[in-house]
């Protein structure tokens, strides 16, 4: 396939940039960036502070326009993705609506376009289960304020997962948590992709979360933000936080380092 | 998938800085042994640093009549002494009238007090929704165009820099005797801090906030029913607090200028006449509809500000 049909080609990408450019006035936040995103994968992207990490997940969902070059998210334009609701994103803070129980939480995304029959489309676990499948069961009810920060990133995902995206966009989402909870977050999310084979593009700060998380790990440089090398993780899956202490481990993390210190 | 588990749990993050300090100043009768999977630890008893706030009474119920006796019994205190000091110093009525006059006269000048009351009651609530209600919708005319808040926000600011007592006279003459003007006056008195507070409660939604409703293709009465109105309630609450208490003030200054019925016309009248007791009494009253507007607003607070 593929040749002879460029859109079903298209289609099997989460997501494609090509040569896409972001600038913010005169400041160019992305250079000619060039990817294909295949659907199912989970890819970390990594780099340098200010070197554009956010705003490739916010070209990707339709937050920044490209200045030039093209970016299209399941053989669509960002914006036809976005109205069809084809990706979801979680922020580095939770974002919950403080007034509204976790369960309600999860639910808004389905009540939002409702009035104006906007199709929605709904996973087919209950924001209920959703819950459940982060390890919130008997916390429905429960106020954000109620929650430690580990628990309402867990209800972030489970918003973002109610209307069942193809491709989930996470931006440094566990960066504010403890090591403790960021693990036990990290096992949990790579159980939440095999589960529900979503593609995930994973923005994060830290060598050894990117390299346990991702199937690739994309290195950004900055000034101007550019992408420097994808660098495939051959750790099969599934993946158990000790697989951090074998030598094949070690020695992408510290490979990742150098680069990351050679920019 | 495991469940929530004891690491993640949501106690309150006591910060390094603070920890540290309770390691060091803490009296070892105050502290216990915690083993935990990850050794022992020796912290702070739980509530150790509530000591002082548990002298004597251990009961709950003993504590919170404790609570309350402390104001009350302050309150009695300086009636008592007032009185003292009227008697002691035998202060004629019309200078300074004791407590006990003052209650004798709430008393006995009950009928005449309430057919005062009724009208500034009446003025304060019709001012107290008209002129929140304005500044509610005003704001949101505010949060969604910028051009209607250049236009109208110097405008607002001028107003409430006119005193009130300046400004009471002109609606006077404007909306004649009768109720409107009062209820003019008490409804400009709570317009501008629930204006301001209002346009702040409906920006502080946090960008990321408004991000999220882009990617969910919100629209703006979305945005605005969803996300911006509840969270502009806490702040709305608290300029509805100010003016729960400064209505009544703006129907009283609006019954100085000119009423023969009201709490303001009451004061004026019972100032020149030297019935200071009925002064006094008329005062008691018009705080009590303060506090009373105050305590109704706190109690839909509760109700409806639950996060």
């Amino acid at each position: 396939m593929g040749a002879a049909d460029p859109a079903g080609a298209a289609r099997d990408y989460a997501a494609v940039l090509r040569n896409a450019v972001v600038r913010f006035g005169s400041f160019t936040a992305l250079q000619d960036i060039s990817l294909e995103l295949e659907q199912g994968a989970f890819w970390t992207i990594l780099g340098p502070s200010g070197c554009g990490k956010s705003t490739m997940l916010r070209l990707v969902s339709d937050l920044v326009p490209a200045a030039s070059g093209e970016v299209s998210v399941l053989g669509k334009s960002t914006e036809e993705a976005r109205l069809a609701r084809e990706f979801a994103f979680v922020f580095q803070d939770a974002t919950l609506l403080p007034w509204r129980t976790a369960l309600r939480n999860v639910e808004l995304p389905l009540e939002i376009g409702r009035r104006r029959n906007i199709k929605i489309p709904v996973s087919d676990r209950s924001p209920r289960e959703l819950l459940a499948l982060v390890g919130l069961q008997g916390r429905e009810d429960a106020l954000p304020r109620e929650l430690s920060g580990g628990m309402r990133q867990r209800v972030a995902i489970a918003r973002a997962l109610v209307c069942r995206p193809k491709l989930l966009l996470m931006d440094e989402p566990f960066g504010a948590l403890d090591e403790l909870t960021r693990d036990h977050l990290n096992l949990q999310l790579l159980q939440i992709w095999a589960e529900t084979g979503v593609t995930i593009l994973f923005v994060t700060h830290s060598i050894p979360e990117a390299v346990f998380l991702g199937q690739k790990v994309l290195m950004l440089g900055a000034n101007p933000g550019r992408l420097r090398e994808i660098v495939d993780i051959d750790i099969p899956s599934p993946r158990a936080i000790k697989v951090r202490d074998t030598q094949e481990f070690t020695k992408y993390t510290a490979y990742l380092r150098r680069l990351l210190e050679a920019d | 998938m495991s469940g929530a588990d004891d690491r993640d749990s949501p106690a309150p993050e006591a910060s390094a800085g603070n920890r540290k300090f309770r390691r060091w100043f803490t009296p070892t009768f105050l502290m216990v042994t915690v083993r935990g999977r990850y050794g022992a630890i020796v912290v702070p008893k739980k509530d150790a640093f509530r000591l002082p706030r548990q002298t004597g009474a251990a009961d709950p119920a003993l504590r919170r009549l404790l609570g309350h006796a402390i104001p009350v019994g302050t309150a009695i205190g300086i009636f008592l002494i007032w009185e003292a000091g009227v008697r002691m110093f035998q202060v004629p009525t019309y200078i300074a009238p004791a407590p006990s006059d003052v209650g004798r006269t709430l008393v006995e000048q009950w009928p005449l007090l309430m057919r005062n009351f009724w009208p500034t009651f009446y003025e304060s609530i019709m001012g107290f929704l008209f002129g929140n209600m304005a500044a509610i919708l005003i704001a949101v005319a505010f949060v969604h165009s910028r051009t209607v808040e250049r236009a109208f926000f110097p405008i607002a600011v001028f107003i409430n820099t006119i005193p009130i007592l300046a400004i009471a006279p002109i609606l006077v003459l404007i909306f004649g005797a009768g109720l409107t003007a009062k209820v003019v006056i008490a409804a400009l008195i709570c317009f501008f801090p629930t204006l301001v507070n209002m346009v702040r409660g409906l920006q502080a939604v946090s960008p990321e906030t408004l991000e999220l409703a882009r990617i969910l293709s919100a629209s703006r009465s979305e945005v605005f029913w969803k996300i911006r109105l509840p969270s502009s309630l806490p702040f709305l609450f608290s300029a509805l607090k100010i003016a729960a208490t400064t209505c009544v003030i703006g129907a009283i200054v609006g019954e100085w200028v000119g009423a023969n019925l009201g709490l303001g016309a009451l004061i004026i009248d019972s100032t020149f006449n030297f019935r200071s007791s009925l002064l006094y009494a008329t005062v008691f009253l018009s705080s009590g509809l303060s506090v009373m507007l105050f305590a109704l607003v706190t109690i839909a607070e509760k109700l409806v500000v639950r996060w």
